[in-house]
């Protein structure tokens, strides 16, 4: 690797953009692959290029053997992005388990007496409007959103912010009943069925958690669930479709 | 932090204070091997390490052979698993087998 690459690759990172270091093996010629661009040694090969834009689609690393040459595409993602909206006790366990799963997190929360650097050390922590906060941070399909305040007037707004973007992942506290109120305010607000079926209520895995830290495993688990089906789903396209 | 990136940040580091550095690379596996590809080991001119390519079966190898692609600048491909001759001095306990890519940080 030249250190040219590696800065790169440390730029790609601070701007949270994909890229995929494709490496001949024979000789460790290079190139970086971005969405829409490509520089180094090897920028000249396009089928390089197309099996490089496909590994980045997967998420996927791999050895490719292009025209007798073996190379290996290393792909970077900018980390998944977490935000949970509700800075309440579950959220304490949640912030520092995600963070360990190279979550990038941040807890937002109107409230000062919640949304405090105190209750959350090394997290970012956002004190404003759920809403508000979203569409400063702009939500991609990287993300996941999870409220966790039960109260409305903070977790509605986010859940429909959420709703009309593509995060892969959305999930609400509260219990079923709860939720079956949520679908009704939501769907006066013009959210239609098949939109909030995206929505995972209540939220988690069933692993009969009952504790703030057994209920933040319980959502990791879902969302791990759901991230590694997702992207199953667009390694195997056919099979999806079928 | 993730891994990998944690691992291109120690080499930033080791560069900038004049350091020599490899970087190995899990580049294929077959079986059951206890880091997917993509996993990085960096090593410095002294020999110190971030990072793995295993769950510590292979890290000796592999830093030797960083240590030897630092001195000589020439990239490596070495393969690692049972059916390996070397298997109870280096090979993977858990039965997978890893292909490991070393080259010099130029």
């Amino acid at each position: 690797m030249k250190s040219e690459t590696l800065k790169a690759l440390q730029e790609a990172r601070g701007n949270r953009r994909a890229v995929v270091l494709a490496t001949r093996l024979s000789d460790a010629a290079e190139a970086l692959v971005y969405a829409d661009r490509i520089a180094g040694d090897l920028s000249g090969d396009a089928a390089l290029a197309a099996a490089a834009r496909r590994a980045m689609a997967i998420g996927r690393s791999e050895t490719i053997d292009l025209g007798g040459q073996k190379v290996f595409l290393n792909v970077y993602v900018p980390p998944a992005r977490l935000i949970i909206v509700g800075a309440v006790h579950i959220a304490q366990s949640l912030a520092p388990m995600a963070s360990l799963m190279d979550f990038d997190v941040t807890v937002v929360d109107p409230r000062r007496a919640f949304a405090t650097d105190a209750r959350f050390p090394g997290v970012k922590v956002m004190q404003e409007w759920a809403d508000e906060a979203m569409e400063k941070m702009g939500l991609d399909v990287s993300t996941a959103v999870v409220t966790l305040t039960h109260d409305p007037k903070l977790d509605d707004p986010a859940l429909e912010a959420a709703l009309k973007s593509d995060v892969f992942y959305i999930g609400a506290l509260g219990s079923k009943r709860t939720h079956a109120k949520r679908k009704d305010r939501l769907e006066e607000a013009g959210i239609t069925e098949e939109q909030f079926a995206r929505i995972h209520g209540p939220i988690g895995l069933n692993i009969g958690a009952r504790s703030p830290a057994e209920i933040a495993i319980s959502i990791l688990g879902q969302i791990i669930e759901v991230r590694v089906r997702r992207l199953e789903a667009l390694a195997a396209p056919k099979a999806a479709a079928a | 932090m993730s891994d990998a990136l944690e691992v291109l940040d120690q080499v930033g580091k080791w560069k900038a204070s004049g350091k020599d550095v490899a970087i190995a690379t899990v580049i294929t596996t077959w079986g059951s091997s206890p880091r997917p590809v993509g996993s990085q080991l960096a090593v410095d001119d002294t020999g110190a390490m971030v990072g793995s390519v295993s769950g510590g079966c292979i890290e000796g190898a592999v830093v030797k052979e960083a240590l030897a692609s630092i001195t000589d600048g020439q990239p490596r491909l070495l393969d690692f698993g049972v059916t390996d001759e070397q298997a109870w001095d280096v090979g993977l306990a858990c039965g997978g087998k890893v292909q490991v890519f070393v080259e010099k940080v130029s």
